[in-house]
């Protein structure tokens, strides 16, 4: 695609580090040493120099082993952490001239509201079980400036029915669910607000293979049905491969590879991306 | 050995020291100055544990003067035994008058009721206050929940008003809104007197001791309570019931039963309102779209 007014999202040199860097904590670090602690300070380098375009419609996989930085990766988008340096843009937020993560906490929170959806591997990080499965959905609703309880009621109920979660138990706490069912009303909350942007981060690790089969097939009709540009976190090569168009490959908190998610899986050049490969069952 | 005999009180003026009267006025500034928002302050020890009113009785003690005539109701009551004693304890210490009639007072420490009669600009109505903070019933932690204020991020303030519409059918008993900015807990009046914040000429002063916070609504504040599009806040609905003595309708009623403990009457809740009814002294009313609403229903 060509560079233009077609790109949703665009991070330039993401960088997340714990503790205290020193001045060349980020060059010591890498898939080149195989570590991401700086040997001089003992500072953990989460990801660094993250650069990266989505376009609109598009469905972006991030794959790598665990602790290679990709859930950092979207949970400094979604603005979960603070990031150390770098800058994310977006389309349709203030004609993509501003620096995203320099806004204020209040302005995160509405564009969060309104143009994002995040659904984390833990239903209990992306619902209250204090409140009702419809009252989080609702949430998402009420922040949205809906505040019509009617329409509130209407909307989360059709958003229930199209993840086949039993509408009749909508006002029950998803605490009493399964993990399947939660994962499900997840999603119904994080696309309430027909967000044009959602993360996916580890969507099906946890599910037994049928339920994950369920979701990956309903995450696949809803990105269809409503064009949701999404960013999918996995390190399972074969959600990657059913979701996305274009992957990229993390290993140290740094991307070691990137192309066509068809590519990447038939002919992988980086040696880490090979071992990957070779390791799908 | 020098013996002390300049001042005859073992206590200070109005019991409290001066120093900490002065700390608890620059709060209240503070609070005017921000309506609706919670400010911290020291909460001194008093002769009533914390939690039976001391906060209103801080702001009271520190506000009033020997010019002041003053009248303490308990959930409308006059009479009641915490009215009395601490009417008694402030009429001792403070050397003010004190009154049982709402037009006369200066000063009104009032728990779970505003009176029925209409403030004016010259009065000050001091709530006691058991929960100052309404984010808590969704948030624990302090930290946050001043965070939330800060950020005005009340996302799950509205989703507990949508659960307990869900569940109950009822907004009713919600918080309010205070000049389009805070979040603020109406002390636990009733949803009937809730309307009579918004815009009022009368200076509202809050005071929680247990929790140490101060807060106030000054006159002529917007104070909305929290309500959705199609759902909306409604003051409390007597069924048409009228008062026993008075036979008033459109007043706050309370239920009370008689001796077999299956037939109950109403009678207007307000004491003094009630008296002056029954004096044929009626004083004016609050004026609020939900009383004006109420009036003309029951008048059909």
């Amino acid at each position: 695609m060509e560079e233009g007014k077609d790109w949703l999202l665009k991070v330039e040199g993401l960088t997340k580090i714990y503790g205290n860097p020193s001045e060349d904590t980020v060059s010591r670090t890498g898939p080149l040493f195989n570590s991401n602690i700086c040997p001089k300070t003992g500072a953990v380098v989460a990801c660094a120099d993250i650069n990266l375009t989505l376009h609109s419609g598009e469905v972006l996989g991030i794959v790598g082993e665990s602790g290679s930085g990709k859930s950092t990766l979207v949970k400094l988008l979604y603005f979960d952490q603070e990031s150390t340096s770098g800058a994310a843009y977006l389309n349709d937020y203030e004609d993509g001239e501003q620096d995203v993560l320099k806004i204020s906490n209040q302005q995160k929170r509405h564009l969060k509201n309104h143009k994002m959806g995040m659904v984390y591997q833990n239903p209990r990080d992306g619902l209250n079980f204090r409140f009702s499965s419809g009252g989080n959905i609702a949430e998402k609703l009420l922040m949205a400036d809906n505040y019509h309880v009617g329409q509130i009621r209407e909307k989360a109920t059709a958003l229930l029915t199209s993840t086949e979660v039993p509408v009749a138990r909508m006002d029950e706490s998803p605490k009493n669910f399964s993990g399947g069912m939660q994962q499900r009303v997840q999603i119904s909350k994080a696309i309430a607000n027909n967000p044009p942007l959602l993360f996916l981060d580890e969507v099906t690790t946890g599910l037994d293979v049928s339920v994950q089969a369920k979701v990956l097939d309903m995450i696949r009709r809803l990105q269809k049905d409503m064009g949701i540009s999404m960013i999918v976190v996995s390190h399972d090569l074969s959600v990657i491969r059913m979701l996305t168009d274009r992957t990229m490959v993390m290993k140290n908190g740094r991307i070691v590879e990137q192309g066509l998610t068809d590519q990447i899986l038939q002919d992988p050049q980086h040696s880490y991306t090979q071992l990957l490969v070779s390791s799908l069952l | 050995m020098i013996e002390l005999k300049k001042f005859r009180r073992q206590y200070n003026y109005a019991f409290i020291d001066e120093d900490t009267k002065k700390e608890i006025r620059r709060k209240l500034l503070k609070a005017i100055c921000i309506p609706g928002y919670q400010v911290p302050y020291s909460s001194p020890e008093m002769p009533v544990s914390r939690g039976w009113g001391t906060g209103a009785l801080h702001i009271s003690l520190a506000i009033i003067g020997k010019g002041d005539t003053y009248k303490v109701i308990d959930q409308g009551d006059d009479a009641s035994v915490n009215a009395c004693n601490i009417r008694s304890f402030v009429e001792k210490t403070a050397e003010c008058k004190t009154t049982f009639d709402t037009g006369k007072a200066s000063v009104i420490q009032t728990r779970h009721r505003v009176p029925e009669e209409e403030l004016t600009e010259d009065q000050i109505i001091v709530f006691q206050v058991p929960d100052p903070e309404p984010l808590r019933q969704v948030e624990p932690y302090t930290k946050i929940t001043r965070q939330m204020h800060a950020e005005g991020d009340y996302a799950k303030m509205w989703v507990a008003l949508y659960e307990s519409y869900v569940q109950t059918g009822d907004i009713s008993k919600g918080p309010v809104l205070v000049n389009d900015r805070y979040i603020m807990s109406p002390s636990p009046i009733q949803a009937w007197d809730i309307p009579n914040l918004n815009n009022s000429r009368c200076l509202n002063l809050f005071g929680a001791g247990r929790e140490k916070r101060i807060y106030a609504v000054p006159p002529y504040t917007k104070v909305e309570p929290l309500e959705f599009e199609d759902v909306k806040f409604n003051i409390n609905d007597f069924n048409g019931a009228a008062c026993k003595r008075s036979g008033e309708k459109v007043a706050f009623l309370e239920e009370i039963f008689n001796e077999d403990g299956k037939t109950s009457y109403h009678m207007v809740n307000d004491t003094n309102y009630l008296d002056k009814i029954m004096d044929n002294n009626r004083p004016k009313q609050w004026n609020n779209k939900y009383l004006v609403k109420k009036r003309k229903e029951l008048n059909n």
